[in-house]
């Protein structure tokens, strides 16, 4: 069995591939067939929860390239979705591009804020960096609260359906396609950016900064630039969310959105792409299951009915908590594990 | 003496623990420098670095000449990694000049570049305390050692496929002569923080040499290993330097070992630097023995 015994490559190209094993092209094979499957048998809830997934887990991404691969820390995620959102929704509504067009100016506006806002990384780290990013979040968020001509101010901002060739886009099953395929681009490039030089830089002055600017990393640029890619594929989540949704309010990218992104990549693993995917629908479907758990015990515990949203919020926390403390690495450590183990089954070390 | 550099199936005939064959033909000048063998590379000139009150380097001025081993001895606090620092950039003298002579152009001052310019013009270096990415297999710290050869497009790193691919294939090649001249073939996909301390050692030298530099800073690669682990280490210096010309700075405690491989030595003491020399002249050199060793010792190198 080629597979216990180890992988060998003749060639570099082999060895640069993504997938080596028969078994790993299977898997992916299998994913894809079950993505293409879903839409049709899901109920209209739980592809509305499918689509929420796919939209978090392109921000997840996003905010890992930053956090997990380059090691600097983000507390403006909610602001760089609001960014992405507010832009691509006035330029559909104001301006009427297509929506396609209006969310590639939406990634693009979002990395250029993102990199304003990764500026004080140049200088700062740690904690420091985290209460420099929070200002980006609280800054943000005021601009669109305040600058009532452009963003509506505190009122929502309704966005016109998407037309494209004089077809509406809109509904939870064509969204469907639309955000599956954006998520999966988006954890492809990823994928992608860490297997090349530039990725492996981020990741340097993660490990060992010094040691990444002597071997020629300038840690201006390349921080500068983790801020903007990141912040690209956040500002691409933030589009999908205007168009999916029709309408975009400040309340949707609150400190706390920023938070729950955290918790995704924490839970997720940081530093993994997949993780990131993990940790997003981890995230998204634990209020869901606690709401059906709180539906469905709620006759014996009317109490617990009665405080779901508290106990959701313990339930966060306490996730978070148990991460941090039995698996750092996150769910992409704990499958990672688990393939490993059904891998050599049934030969044990 | 600088010796000849060697030949792929070239075995050098000396005393038995240099002598070896060398496995292969390499494809791959490691030496970026664009001097001439002997021409002046490196030239510290009246460099002074102090820190508040702390006087960590006095005045002190030397030359590294293309295609020498020049050791670095002298005490601890002398003054040794301050120097290689500022040499990298990471330290800036408050005095003084530190001129990397280049084949084509003007000389450039490294005491008033950044860390990632001085890589770029071709200064590479190893920590005394080993700096490596823990968290990466050996294969990415060497391809890291790449970095300043690379070209960094987003849009075709993003896509992979095309310019992306075929570059990291490219450098791949390179990357692959340097694990098969350190001899570490088998720890390619390990990542380095499970490496034992002598092999991470020399995956910090190999990441150096990735990075083809005209001048290569060993900050005592030797340090804390065994005996066996130390002649290892001193061998892939010299193979570095003989096999592929590559000008080395080597600040190293074990006085046999520097007096064998070293074309050139310099003695820092409390900073200052009492004198540079072929290793005869600088073992026998008064100031030396008494400074470095105190009065009545027995001369360096004596034994070993
Ligand atoms: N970053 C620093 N801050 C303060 N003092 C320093 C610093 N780096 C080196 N020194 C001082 O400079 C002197 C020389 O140190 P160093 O260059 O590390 O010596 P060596 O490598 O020869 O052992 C020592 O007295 C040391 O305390
Ligand atoms: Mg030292």
């Amino acid at each position: 069995m080629a597979t216990a015994t180890g992988v060998y490559h003749s060639t570099y190209t082999a060895d640069l591939a993504l997938r080596h094993t028969r078994s790993e092209h299977a898997r992916l094979a299998i994913v894809a067939i079950a993505l293409v499957i879903l839409p049709f048998l899901a109920t209209p809830y739980w592809l509305t929860v499918v689509n929420q997934i796919g939209i978090a887990a392109i921000g997840a991404i996003g905010l890992n390239i930053l956090v997990g691969y380059t090691g600097q820390i983000s507390l403006g995620q909610g602001g760089f979705l609001a960014v992405g959102a507010y832009t691509s929704g006035l330029l559909v509504g104001d301006l009427g591009l297509p929506f396609p067009l209006a969310m590639v100016g939406a990634v693009l506006m979002t990395a250029l804020v993102g990199a304003f806002f990764g500026l004080p990384a140049l200088r700062l780290k740690g904690l420091y960096l985290a209460i420099a990013t929070l200002a980006a979040q609280f800054v943000i968020i005021w601009v669109v609260r305040n600058w009532d001509v452009v963003t509506g101010g505190t009122a929502a901002l309704a966005v016109p359906a998407g037309e494209l060739f004089g077809w509406t886009v809109r509904g939870d099953f064509t969204w469907y396609w639309i955000i599956t395929g954006c998520a999966a681009v988006a954890a492809l490039a990823a994928t992608n950016l860490f297997r090349t030089g530039l990725g492996r830089a981020f990741v340097a002055i993660r490990d060992q900064d010094i040691a990444a600017e002597v071997i020629g990393v300038d840690p201006l640029r390349h921080k500068v630039l983790a801020f903007a890619i990141s912040s690209g594929f956040v500002g691409l989540a933030g589009a999908l969310t205007a168009h999916y949704r029709l309408i975009v309010t400040w309340e949707r990218f609150t400190l706390e959105v920023s938070i729950l992104y955290l918790a995704m990549i924490i839970v997720g693993g940081l530093g993994s792409v997949a993780g990131s995917i993990y940790g997003a629908a981890f995230m998204i479907l634990l209020p869901a299951w606690i709401q059906q758990l709180g539906q469905s015990v709620g006759g014996t515990f009317p109490a617990l009915s009665r405080n779901l949203p508290a106990v959701q919020q313990a339930a966060f926390g306490l996730v978070i908590i148990l991460f941090l403390v039995f698996e750092p690495r996150g769910l992409a450590r704990i499958w990672q594990r688990m393939k490993d183990y059904i891998r050599l089954w049934p030969f044990r070390y | 003496m600088p010796l000849p550099a060697l030949r792929a199936g070239e075995v050098r005939p000396t005393d038995g623990s240099r002598a070896h064959v060398v496995s292969r033909a390499y494809q791959h000048d490691l030496n970026g420098s664009g001097l001439e063998r002997g021409a002046v590379q490196v030239e510290v000139d009246a460099v002074h670095l102090h820190f508040g009150g702390v006087v960590a380097i006095e005045e002190v001025s030397l030359e590294v000449r293309q295609g020498d081993i020049h050791a670095i001895i002298g005490p601890n606090g002398a003054g040794k990694t301050s120097l290689l620092n500022c040499m990298s950039g990471l330290y800036r003298p408050q005095r003084g000049a530190i001129r990397l002579h280049r084949g084509d152009g003007d000389p450039v001052d490294l005491t008033t570049t950044r860390p990632s310019r001085s890589a770029r013009l071709g200064v590479a270096r190893s920590f005394q305390n080993i700096e490596l990415f823990r968290h990466m297999t050996v294969l990415e710290n060497l391809l890291l050692g790449r970095h300043v050869h690379m070209r960094h497009r987003l849009a075709a790193s993003l896509a992979w496929f095309g310019p992306a691919r075929r570059q990291e294939i490219e450098h791949r090649d390179l990357v692959e002569e340097v694990i098969d001249l350190l001899e570490i073939p088998a720890l390619r996909k390990l990542p380095v923080g499970a490496l034992a301390y002598g092999l991470q050692k020399r995956v910090e030298l190999g990441r150096a040499l990735c990075m083809q530099p005209a001048v290569l800073l060993l900050d005592e690669p030797m340090a804390g290993m065994n005996a066996e682990e130390k002649e290892d280490m001193a061998r892939f210096v010299l193979d570095v330097n003989e096999l592929a010309g590559v000008t080395t700075v080597l600040i190293e405690h074990d006085m046999g070992v520097v007096m064998d491989v070293s074309h050139q030595v310099s003695v820092l003491d409390f900073g200052r630097c009492l004198v540079t020399g072929e290793p005869d002249v600088v073992r026998s050199d008064e100031r030396v023995i008494k400074a470095y060793l105190g009065a009545g010792s027995e001369p360096m190198g004596a034994g070993t």
